[in-house]
């Protein structure tokens, strides 16, 4: 896995999101307590890059977003949707390295 | 040819105004040729609201006088010209200017003068008194070089006029011969409770002082020095010591008077001379002058009557009155004092809230005689029908005036009550029928009110059905869950008082404090509405902006493919050439899809977020802001072209519609707000079917609330009539305030009002009788929010780093491949999923 240079910490807002172009893909990153969560930035149920737009949380303990547009919550670590749990985002590997945020990348 | 006989009005003041207006709305103008004679400046004005003037009204706002009415109804008027002689014998009227015509029926309403004392000094400079406009505009002259101001009287109108003196800046106190402040409308403790409040905030009352003289003062214009050998240094006097009935002129003509003063009349208003007839505060019925306007209106008619044949009577009128001086509520009603024989009297006093209550009572206390209310007058209107209507009263009437505690009316005891026992009484529900319909399914109040129609009617067994619904479903072993979402065990409600009463600023303060867990997007979004509604922050600040909903977040409505639109606020519709083409440039410019709304405005649609700041700053240039789409905010004030250019409008809808969406507008709320306001019945701007209608009437505005379109569409309720704007303003701003306060989340002001206890009655005791003595703070709130304002937009763009947000990537200019256009009627829209892959295909060949 490589890992990619995206931005710097300072670049997150927290408790919110950004998005990020990846190797070709929209990727949205989430800055909760300290943590970066990235998952893929296209709503499966809208169709369109919107995720990093919406608001996050917790429900019963999973950190999630939900969809700005129809409001689905996708928990962040899993990219599991917790309203169907047949729809999985893609989640990519991500952490922050001297104030670094990068994303991870196979090759 | 024989000329139509001659009615001369001598006075237009409220009264005389108010018989002109009665007579040209009847068929005796064309019986009559009338005249009428207005000794000052300007024809009538408003008294009553006499010191609006000092909050800015000026004397055209005061006028009653519609424009062209003297010219439209062959009414011919004298102004600036007083009447000096009637003489019975010849039949003619003759004035200072030198006028003199003959009359055949005269109607004197020379209202009445200030009383002034006659203490020596009491024409030094500065010694005023509070009755004509030019009295007011010397008030602020004196005002202008003085520190000190004393009112001589403390009745009704001498603590009105202390309001005045206050409100013109200077230190103000209160002199007063009785012992007590109102005497005619106060008992002792009545009286004691008003003057606490009164010295509260910030008045020297002196009770029981005895005037000796005035004279030149040491440190000020004038000091007034008491018999008890007291002294007070003071500029300004206003003379307030009651009101004497202007006779003279009816003296010199020989009518009858009372031993102390005014035109004796009798039950048709009639003087001692047949063809001569007295009418308001000049005038003496029954050994009573009457110093309100209400009994010389009723005077009024009773001549109209007469004139026209038909049976009239003036029999007194009732002397009630309830007001707020300086923010007190007083009222007071009937035999205040218990002078009947045999009456009993109840009271209440809260030391700590400020509140005194006294009702006077029959021997067999069946009938309510009187009531003294101080501090809370809510209970003025249900009181003053028992008096007026000699209703019977409870079995225990004290509970008229006793606090009722919520928990105590709540905890009813329902599961005391039998099957049997009538719930709703409207539509004959019992508690048998409720519990039925539990059984069947239903688990909210709404789903009751559907299936029984409880509580739809006159709205009064709601708290009841309330009780028994939650206690049979308590029983049924479900859980009445009213929490937020499972971070806050709080209703909206009880978090809007906590960020309230706890000056909780931000989210996190809140949620470690309240709460627990990170939050999500049902508390987020509305705990940062609940932040803007309070404080009023910018909602983009960094401890606030991820708690916004998207739409909050861009301040712009996302569309189904991220794409965003922009509408700016034209307030009332309004909008002149230039804007419009501005609108098309910005629209053309950046190829927007552009569509007139339903709410009057234009909406932009197809914006990348990368545009959405370079398009307000094009905007905002031309002059436009934010319309706040996408807030839970006010939305717009609709209008209809009114009375400016419609044949048929009776006032300016447009200019109030503005008026009203700027007062208004980015007042963050539980759910959009809408308004309207149309010129006249006909109801171009759907007045009845928004939150907030006003319609402009002959009498005034009439305001309707809670109406929506949308899913369910419901009508407003007609709330209050014949508003003047400064009321209709007034309601609107504690309407609005008492709404954001306390509604649930995502509730429009119709379910708000439909699941208040007590409904719209409930609603108009609050907003209207102040029943929750809340008023003060709802309109001081509400002019907090409007006071700190800012076009987001505006604020947005001037500041880097919120830009920095407004980009599709963090870490590269490209844009979002995702959006893509199709061209629609000559303008784009965005591409269906078979277009997108047919788009994909050419754009990789
Ligand atoms: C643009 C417009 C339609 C149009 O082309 O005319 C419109 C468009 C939307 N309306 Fe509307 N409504 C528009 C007038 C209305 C009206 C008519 C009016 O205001 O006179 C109504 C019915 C009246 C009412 O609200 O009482 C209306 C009732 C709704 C409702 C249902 C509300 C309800 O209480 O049932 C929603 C849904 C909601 O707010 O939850 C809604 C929501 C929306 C949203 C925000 C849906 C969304 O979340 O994307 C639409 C987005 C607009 C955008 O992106 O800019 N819109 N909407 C109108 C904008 C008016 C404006 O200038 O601001
Ligand atoms: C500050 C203030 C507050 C008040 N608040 C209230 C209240 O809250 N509620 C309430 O019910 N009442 C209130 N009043 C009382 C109310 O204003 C009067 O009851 C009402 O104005 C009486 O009307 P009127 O026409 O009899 O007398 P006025 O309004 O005084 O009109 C008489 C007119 O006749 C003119 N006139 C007199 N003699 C002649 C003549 N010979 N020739 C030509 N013209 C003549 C006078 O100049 C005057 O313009 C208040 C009064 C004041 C001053
Ligand atoms: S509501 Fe009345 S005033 Fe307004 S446009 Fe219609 S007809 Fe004219
Ligand atoms: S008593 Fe139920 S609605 Fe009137």
């Amino acid at each position: 896995m490589n890992w990619l240079n995206v931005c710097s910490v300072s670049d997150l807002q927290n408790d919110s999101g950004i998005c990020a172009l990846v190797n070709g893909e929209q990727v949205a990153i989430f800055y909760v307590k300290n943590t970066v969560y990235a998952v893929s930035n296209f709503d499966p149920f809208g169709n369109a890059n919107v995720l990093s737009r919406g608001v996050v949380g917790d429900l019963k303990g999973q950190i999630v977003v939900a969809s700005p547009l129809y409001k689905q919550h996708f928990n962040l670590a899993t990219g599991v949707c917790l309203e169907d749990e047949n729809v999985i985002l893609p989640v990519y590997a991500s952490r922050i390295e001297n104030d670094t945020v990068q994303i991870g990348v196979t090759l | 040819m024989k000329t139509k006989p001659t009615l001369v009005v001598i006075g237009n003041g409220m009264v005389g105004q108010y018989f002109l207006s009665q007579l040209a709305e009847s068929s005796l103008k064309e019986t009559y040729q009338i005249v009428t004679f207005c000794e000052e400046i300007r024809p009538a004005y408003d008294r009553v609201h006499l010191s609006q003037f000092f909050a800015g009204k000026t004397a055209d706002d005061l006028s009653l006088v519609p424009e062209g009415f003297f010219e439209q109804n062959g009414i011919r008027i004298h102004l600036n010209d007083k009447v000096i002689s009637v003489n019975r014998a010849n039949k003619t009227v003759s004035s200072e200017k030198g006028i003199t015509i003959s009359y055949d029926k005269v109607v004197f309403a020379t209202g009445s003068y200030a009383f002034v004392p006659p203490i020596i000094g009491n024409n030094r400079p500065s010694c005023l008194v509070y009755r004509t406009i030019e009295d007011l505009e010397q008030m602020v002259a004196a005002a202008k070089t003085g520190k000190i101001g004393t009112v001589v009287g403390g009745g009704l109108l001498g603590l009105e006029a202390a309001k005045a003196v206050k409100d013109l800046g200077l230190e103000t106190h209160v002199v007063q011969f009785a012992p007590r402040l109102m005497e005619m409308q106060m008992d002792d403790a009545g009286g004691a409770m008003l003057r606490h409040k009164i010295e509260n905030l910030g008045i020297r009352v002196h009770t029981s002082k005895n005037t000796r003289e005035i004279v030149a003062g040491e440190t000020c214009v004038n000091k007034i020095c008491f018999v008890d050998g007291e002294e007070l240094e003071t500029d300004l006097i206003l003379f307030s010591a009651g009101i004497r009935p202007r006779d003279e002129l009816a003296r010199n003509s020989g009518l009858a008077m009372g031993a102390r003063g005014g035109i004796e009349i009798n039950n048709q208003c009639k003087t001692s001379d047949p063809d001569i007839y007295a009418i308001g505060e000049c005038a003496l019925w029954n050994g009573m002058i009457y110093g309100l306007v209400a009994p010389g209106y009723a005077m009024a008619r009773a001549v109209i009557s007469d004139l026209a044949g038909e049976e009239a009577h003036f029999t007194g009128a009732d002397m009630s009155t309830k007001l707020k001086l300086m923010g007190v509520d007083v009222a007071s009603i009937g035999d205040a004092h218990a002078k009947s024989k045999g009456a009993i009297v109840y009271t209440y006093q809260n030391g700590a809230a400020e509140i005194y209550k006294r009702l006077v009572v029959s021997s067999d206390k069946k009938k309510l005689l009187g009531a003294v209310l101080v501090g809370d007058a809510s209970g003025y209107g249900t009181l003053l029908q028992y008096y007026l209507n000699a209703i019977e009263l409870p079995e225990n009437p004290d509970s008229l005036i006793l606090p009722h505690r919520s928990d105590e009316s709540v905890g009813l005891g329902v599961d005391a009550l039998p099957k049997s026992a009538q719930i709703c009484s409207c539509f004959n529900v019992t508690k048998g029928d409720i519990c039925e319909a539990i059984e069947a399914g239903c688990k909210t109040v709404d789903d009751l009110k559907l299936s029984t129609k409880a509580a739809t009617g006159c709205g009064g067994c709601g708290a009841l059905l309330k009780s028994v619904l939650n206690s049979e479903l308590t029983k049924q072993g479900y859980e009445v869950n009213t929490d937020l979402c499972e971070h806050f065990v709080f209703t909206r409600q009880e978090l809007f008082d906590l960020i309230r009463v706890e000056e909780i600023k931000t989210f996190t303060d809140l949620i470690e404090k309240h709460g627990k867990g990170l939050g999500c997007d049902v508390c987020k979004p509305t705990v940062g509405n609940m932040l803007a509604s309070q404080w009023n922050e910018f909602i983009l600040e960094n401890a606030h902006v991820g708690l916004q909903d998207t739409n909050d977040t861009f301040l712009a409505n996302m569309q189904k493919d991220g794409t965003y639109s922009v509408v700016p606020r034209i307030t009332g519709g309004e909008i002149n050439p230039d804007m419009l083409i501005a609108l098309g440039q910005v629209g053309k410019k950046y190829n927007l899809y552009t569509k007139i709304t339903g709410g009057q405005r234009v909406d932009l649609f197809g914006a990348r977020v990368d545009e959405l700041p370079h398009i307000w700053k094009a905007l905002i240039d031309a002059g436009f802001e934010s319309g706040h789409a996408y807030g839970k905010s006010l939305r717009t004030v609709k209008s209809c072209v009114g009375s400016t250019w419609c044949r048929f409008g009776v006032d300016d809808s447009v200019g109030l519609a503005i008026e009203l969406e700027n007062r208004y507008k980015g007042l963050r709320s539980p759910h959009k707000i809408k308004f309207a306001v149309s010129g006249c019945t006909r109801e171009c701007a759907e007045a009845q079917s928004k939150d907030v209608g006003i319609i402009a009437t002959e009498n005034g505005w009439n305001l309707y609330v809670c109406g929506n379109g949308g899913m369910k569409p419901r009508h407003g309720d007609l709330f209050a009539t014949g508003l003047d704007k400064e009321t209709l303003i007034k309601y609107i701003d504690r309407f609005l305030s008492f709404y954001v306060r306390t509604a649930e989340r995502l509730q429009r002001t119709s379910v708000w009002m439909e699941n208040m206890e007590g409904g719209l009655d409930y609603l108009k005791s609050v907003v209207i009788d102040d029943k929750l003595a809340l008023c003060d703070q709802l309109e001081t709130q509400m002019q907090y929010v409007i006071d700190t304002y800012q076009c987001e937009w505006k604020t947005t763009i001037e500041d880097e780093s919120k830009l920095k947000r407004f980009r599709h990537f963090i870490n590269s200019d490209q844009h979002d491949e995702n959006v893509i256009f199709v061209e629609e009627r000559g303008q784009i829209r965005p591409a269906n999923d078979i277009e997108r892959k047919h788009f994909r295909l050419t754009e990789v060949a």
